[in-house]
């Protein structure tokens, strides 16, 4: 039997703890007055929906218009497996597709190499050639979705296979809409899933840009991302402030390749975390567009509109959740999500209640689509653009969050720019001071995580958790050999040649030769082996 | 002998998540242990070298990906084989409770989940090491 042990770090349960801060560390008035707003100018700082500086939201009409696109990442087993639950997704109403690459594939490794065992199918979707990808969309018609794919190294090489498959579809290329990931620099930063060294990997993204803005202009080309950074400890500053200046460097990257900004730029998208502070988190929205807005326009000089408007996907914090008590996460999730609908989001991942244990059950996965659900179609929030807009505590927050994300703008352009800074460590060392601080903060209970650090529960019995067959390796193991038989492997091997000539000239766009790879069947990490053979790989400076 | 305890904080496996090892190795410096940190993506192989070729006390393994129960018994395997049997050997990450008491059985000492505390896990340390 569970019980209830509520003794925890305060010394009586009407204790409050002082000073007040956010969850991010920064200090609360006990309240907020016209005073605090007095130099906001309305036209200059906020201005109507849809109206620069778009600190309101990016549409006149915001949901009014359209309702923000549910999107659950999802992965897991083989492409069979996903392939299942992206049809049970479509059919509960979900409207895009998010998919989850295994481990092995994100570091351009085949299920068969090495460092794969242990790691196939687990943490996603085991995809190591067309043929994979072909049966993870399988009776999905890829000119009705979108479909956003996590992916960042390897990025070029799983949008080429998704590329293939539409041709195999007999759907045009100008007719996709979907996303990927394709954001490197947060890689060396939070989430270090990277394979090749900056320089080279920039340029990747840079061709990535110029093919997509040519043949495929509905796709978002990356997803500029701050939610990893806060998932590895950052503040909601910090994930502000890094992620809109990855932005920064790679606009600048693209135009010193000859780019014109106005061709790639509305085409770039942002991916932000939702986290338990929620006035925080709804300022660090706003302030976002704001801040984008002025970089597209005045750094940039960027003339088509759409060049500076900043759309952006949203996840809840996985981080905020807690393996003690887990039901309580569906609570935290929907506040969450709340900020990021509150925050004028364009699309939403809820995150599933059991995700400190294991993949989401499918009950779980349901309950955080839900969640989304209950907020769209009962809060009556979607009703109207921007609800807390005026808000004096609001605004004063939208402000200091901009204030702040300049100041870290000055130190990273006095660092010579991101790239020159991840290679100096500054953005890695922040997140770890910022992560032990906030893990101090709680043990000293000056932070609370229920059922965590105080309203503890002593022996709660364990809830179902998904467990990934241990034969799926094996499968994919064989099902990667037999591909390896039967497809042509003279063809496979001419590819992969030009490929590597490709690589090494450094000047043409690698997408062309990537995409003849995969149309060959050369698997993914065929493909990295030989731009790991070019271009080297990256190894983090010592702790 | 040196009195101070030396760990050895590892991430094996192809998971790069390593906010709680980086955590985890500062709180132990400043309690005062000595702390080497593989890096990231270590074989077990490595690991065991690392831990043999540094005479450490502890190993700290951190996996949150999933590979654990296929990374720690090759771990627990070749510590074994290199008689580092009086090494306490602690893990921590997204490790489900039903893996736990085969992670014991194969001589793992103690599992940290999820909201674990760095003085919780620096005092099962201090009071469990160089006891074997």
């Amino acid at each position: 039997m569970a019980k209830d042990v509520t003794d925890g770090t305060r010394k009586k349960p009407s204790e409050r703890i002082r000073p007040f801060t956010t969850i991010s560390g920064v200090p609360v008035n006990q309240l907020y007055t016209a005073g605090d707003i007095r130099q906001l100018d309305y036209e200059k700082d906020l201005a109507d929906p849809g109206n620069p500086p778009y600190t309101r939201g990016i549409y006149s009409n915001m949901y009014q218009g359209k309702l923000w696109t549910m999107r659950q990442f999802s992965g897991f087993g083989m492409a069979e497996d996903t392939n299942e639950r992206f049809h049970y997704l479509l059919k509960n109403g979900q409207d895009g597709l998010s998919v989850a690459f295994h481990l092995p594939t994100l570091m351009g490794y085949d299920s068969d190499h090495s460092m794969s065992e242990g790691e196939v199918g687990k943490c996603g979707v085991a995809i190591d050639s067309l043929a994979d990808m072909e049966t993870l969309f399988k009776g999905i018609p890829l000119d009705k979705i979108s479909t956003s794919m996590t992916t960042n190294a390897p990025a070029a090489i799983l949008w080429s296979m998704y590329l293939a498959v539409a041709e195999k579809q007999g759907v045009d290329w100008k007719q996709l809409r979907g996303t990927i990931q394709n954001d490197i620099l947060k890689e060396y930063i939070a989430q270090k899933t990277y394979i090749f060294p900056p320089r080279p990997s920039m340029k990747l993204i840079v061709d990535t840009f110029d093919f997509g803005s040519k043949h495929v202009p509905q796709w978002n080309t990356i997803s500029i991302s701050g939610y990893h950074i806060r998932e590895a400890g950052s503040t909601a500053l910090q994930e502000l402030a890094f992620t809109l200046y990855d932005g920064i460097e790679y606009v600048q990257w693209a135009i010193r390749a000859g780019l014109d900004v106005d061709d790639f730029a509305p085409r770039l998208s942002f991916f932000f975390n939702a986290h338990n502070d929620l006035f925080e988190e709804v300022a660090k929205y706003r302030a976002a567009r704001k801040i984008w807005y002025k970089v597209m326009t005045g750094r940039f000089k960027c003339k088509n509109p759409k060049s500076a408007v900043l759309r952006f996907h949203t996840q809840t914090a996985g981080c905020s959740l807690t393996a003690q008590q887990p039901y309580n996460n569906i609570v935290r999730v929907a506040v969450q999500a709340l900020a990021a609908v509150l925050g004028g989001t364009q699309s939403l991942h809820t995150n599933s209640l059991d995700e400190t244990l294991a993949l989401p059950t499918e009950h779980a996965a349901r309950t955080a689509l839900r969640t989304q659900q209950i907020l769209a179609h009962e809060s009556g929030i979607p009703g109207t653009a921007d609800p807390f807009g005026g808000s004096y505590f609001l605004e004063r927050l939208t402000l200091d969050m901009e204030k702040g994300c300049l100041e870290y703008f000055e130190q990273l352009d006095a660092l010579g720019g991101m790239v020159a800074a991840i290679e100096n460590g500054f953005p890695q060392r922040e997140l770890q001071n910022a992560s032990y601080e906030y893990q101090k903060a709680i043990e000293r209970g000056d932070k609370i995580v229920v059922g965590v650090n105080d309203f503890v529960l002593e022996g709660e019995p364990p809830i179902d958790v998904l467990v990934i067959d241990e034969s799926v390796a094996a499968r994919q193991i064989s099902k990667l050999r037999k591909l390896r038989e039967i497809r042509d492997n003279g063809h496979v091997r001419a590819a992969l040649e030009e490929l590597r000539k490709a690589a090494k000239a450094d000047s043409v766009n690698m997408m062309p030769y990537i995409l003849d790879c995969t149309r060959a069947y050369a698997t993914l990490g065929e493909i990295c082996d030989e731009l790991r053979a070019v271009y080297g790989v990256y190894e983090e400076p010592a702790y | 002998m040196n009195d101070k305890i030396r760990v050895l904080v590892a991430k094996p496996g192809l998971d790069g998540h390593d906010r709680g090892a980086k955590v985890i190795a500062r709180a132990f410096r400043d309690a005062g242990f000595e702390v080497i940190y593989t890096g990231l993506r270590q074989t077990p192989e490595q690991v065991v070298h690392a831990a043999l070729q540094e005479d450490v006390d502890v190993v700290g393994l951190s996996v949150l990906s999933g590979a654990h129960m296929t990374l720690c018994p090759r771990i627990m395997e070749l510590m074994k084989k290199e008689s580092l049997d009086d090494v306490l050997v602690v893990a921590g990450g997204i490790i489900p409770d039903q893996d736990i008491s085969k992670l014991k059985e194969l001589g793992v000492s103690e599992i940290f989940q999820p909201g674990a505390s760095t003085e919780d896990i620096i005092a099962y340390i201090r009071a469990n090491v160089r006891k074997k």
